[in-house]
């Protein structure tokens, strides 16, 4: 494989631009090297907005075939990743859209907020709370805590806290303003954390870790969470 | 600067996207606000616990059944 050594002083192009004229030059091995890179990412896009795991694999398989078919539009203006990102959101979209006939699907559909109220739950945490739980178990929570939030707050802290796109490529991929995707992240910051602080707050007295709420949430078998690091 | 105002900013705080000036005012009702520093932290804490860990584990033979499928469309045509 060549290895292009950067000039000093000129941009550094992503690697990914490489992968993609090899694959549009007829190297599909080429393509393999970018669905191992992202298909941990659009998988879990797909999961968090499908919250099913059998259309979140269709997700992924059409998206990945989807932006292969269609990699000669891809302009290269924008990030390859963020390009598959709006693919495979709209896929996901369009196969929620599938399984609720007749029911409209929609990330901007208006969401009722307590705009501006301070949030209610103000008691600290424990120090490392997670550590409380084991893998599995705190994957259960983290599943069930963010499945609760309304789709149009879910979406965005997805793809903007934990897919790390920024602002500005939130917006775009989801067709939002900026404003919006803001207030949105805001939002879904704010009730995560309130969630989650049933779990996780500090214990007044006592040696129990673990609220009784907490301590009955159910492990699902071969629902391991294992750490991305 | 009231809690309202810091929960406005607590967004760009976060992200470190505000500017000095703002953020010493930020910093000084972090300060004396104790309801505040703990949103502030837990809030940060909510966001690094969601991005170190793996809450749905990708299905085993996705990869295989992506790559069979990617060729089968070669075959069909593409390059």
């Amino acid at each position: 494989m060549a290895i292009i050594q950067p000039i000093a002083g000129e941009l550094e192009p992503h690697p990914d631009v490489a992968l993609v004229e090899r694959v549009r030059g007829g190297d599909v091995a080429a393509y393999d090297s970018l669905v191992r890179k992202y298909e941990r990412q659009v998988f879990r896009i797909a999961q968090h907005i499908t919250q099913n795991r059998e259309d979140a694999e269709d997700v992924v398989q059409d998206a990945f075939l989807k932006a292969y078919e269609k990699l000669d539009q891809f302009q290269g203006n924008s990030k390859f990743y963020t390009w598959l990102v709006r693919i495979a959101v709209n896929e996901s979209l369009m196969r929620l859209r599938k399984r609720r006939t007749g029911k409209m699907v929609s990330i901007d559909e208006d969401i009722v907020t307590d705009e501006g109220s301070v949030p209610r739950d103000l008691a600290d945490w424990a120090p490392d709370p997670e550590q409380n739980y084991g893998q599995a178990e705190l994957a259960e929570i983290l599943r069930k805590t963010i499945q609760g939030l309304p789709q149009g707050f879910r979406i965005v802290f997805v793809l903007r806290d934990v897919e790390g796109l920024s602002t500005e490529e939130t917006a775009e991929t989801l067709g939002l303003s900026i404003p919006a995707v803001k207030s949105r992240l805001l939002r879904a910051r704010l009730q995560l954390r309130e969630r989650l602080s049933r779990y996780f707050q500090r214990k007044k007295a006592g040696r129990g870790a673990k609220s009784k709420e907490a301590a009955s949430v159910a492990t699902t078998p071969g629902q391991t969470g294992v750490e991305k690091k | 600067m009231t809690c309202k105002e810091f929960l406005a900013l607590l967004d760009d705080l976060i992200d470190g996207t505000v500017a000095a000036e703002t953020r010493a005012e930020l910093e000084a009702h972090l300060g004396r606000c104790k309801h505040c520093e703990v949103i502030f932290n837990t809030t940060r804490k909510t966001i690094e616990i969601y991005r170190s860990h793996e809450i749905y584990d990708l299905p085993t033979g996705l990869r295989e059944r992506l790559h069979a499928a990617i060729m089968a469309r070669c075959k069909k045509g593409c390059s």
